[in-house]
């Protein structure tokens, strides 16, 4: 198992900020057009965390003109440029799939101002 | 095909350089050391004796440690040959040479042997993929049975070779064209994109192909 903790350290990202469930996050991500590269930015909520290791990963879910759009980010690949929290918010669990069915205002989410990080 | 015996460590996976994730086999592959070479003169076949994981002297068994005195040779735990492939010459390969994960590269293809999983006594669906029947709908008793077996009084009897349920797994398992992703020198770590038969740290032998 030594082995194979120490290759994945090689590739764990340790640049981002302490990002949590519930947070409203950007993810700068990089695309790749032909020879192009562009960033592109991801804003919504993270609705869950998921893994160990460098096999981890986080889903961000937003609504785009009133469709949910999830999108599913590795936690340790290199496209992701950039990643910057937008708002932190205050959540009682760790999936918050319950977002997918809530509307109005079941679907808001506490600004969290206590910081116990 | 020349090759090397090694150990499988697990998966886990990597970033290409596209950013992409591929999950990867790592075989801890080598040090090996060609134990002898077999020659068509003297055995009336061609191929390298290669031995994997020295082990102290109380270890080896007297047959071995025979074999091993022969010539001139550590003792090795496992020993394993390698036949060459059509047309390929032996004679860069000598007794007494190491092989380690340098032999292979990034980018090329392998086969991996292995004993895979042993899986015990398991039923039809598992061993050989059958669809098993509907649970609801009014079904009863059977639900994973093997169905019909066969036919009637004509021929009378169950054909030789009729999948049935038994002992899965715990079988010699090649699976071939892996692609090597990343070789580790140093530590001598072979990657291999995908899975590779067997449990962790069983013997694997990764065959290089042409």
């Amino acid at each position: 198992m030594d082995i194979l903790q120490q290759i994945g350290r090689d590739q764990i990202r340790t640049d981002f900020p302490d990002y949590r469930v519930g947070d409203t996050v950007k993810v700068h991500y990089k695309i790749k057009e032909g020879s192009k590269e562009r960033i592109q930015v991801f804003q919504g909520i993270v609705i869950q965390k998921r893994g160990a290791g460098v096999s981890q990963s986080f889903t961000v879910r937003k609504v785009s003109s009133g469709v949910g759009v999830e999108r599913i980010f590795p936690q340790n690949s290199p496209n992701i440029d950039k990643l910057e929290i937008v708002r932190h918010g205050q959540v009682r669990r760790a999936k918050l799939f319950y977002l997918r069915q809530a509307k109005g205002k079941a679907g808001r989410i506490k600004e969290r101002r206590r910081f116990t990080a | 095909m020349i090759g090397l015996i090694g150990k499988k460590i697990g998966m886990t996976q990597i970033f290409d350089e596209n950013g992409k994730v591929i999950p990867v086999t790592v075989i801890q592959a080598g040090p090996c050391k060609i134990v002898c070479k077999r020659t068509i003169a003297e055995n009336g076949y061609e191929a390298i004796q290669v031995g994997y994981e020295e082990i102290p002297e109380k270890k080896v068994s007297k047959p071995m440690m025979g074999h091993f005195k022969k010539h001139g040779s550590p003792y090795f735990r496992f020993v394993r040959e390698f036949r060459p492939a059509f047309g390929q010459q032996l004679d860069d390969y000598n007794a007494g040479d190491a092989l380690d994960a340098s032999l292979f590269g990034a980018g090329e293809t392998v086969s991996v042997t292995a004993k895979s999983k042993g899986r015990g006594y398991t039923g039809v669906m598992k061993r050989h993929g059958f669809g098993g029947f509907i649970s609801t709908h009014g079904s009863h008793e059977s639900f994973r049975g093997p169905g019909s077996i066969g036919q009637c009084a004509q021929p009378s009897r169950v054909f030789k070779g009729v999948k049935m349920a038994g002992h899965h797994g715990n079988a010699k398992v090649t699976t071939r064209h892996l692609d090597v992703v990343k070789v580790d020198t140093e530590r001598n770590l072979v990657m291999v994109k995908g899975a590779v038969p067997g449990h962790r740290n069983s013997l694997v032998i990764l065959h290089k192909e042409q």
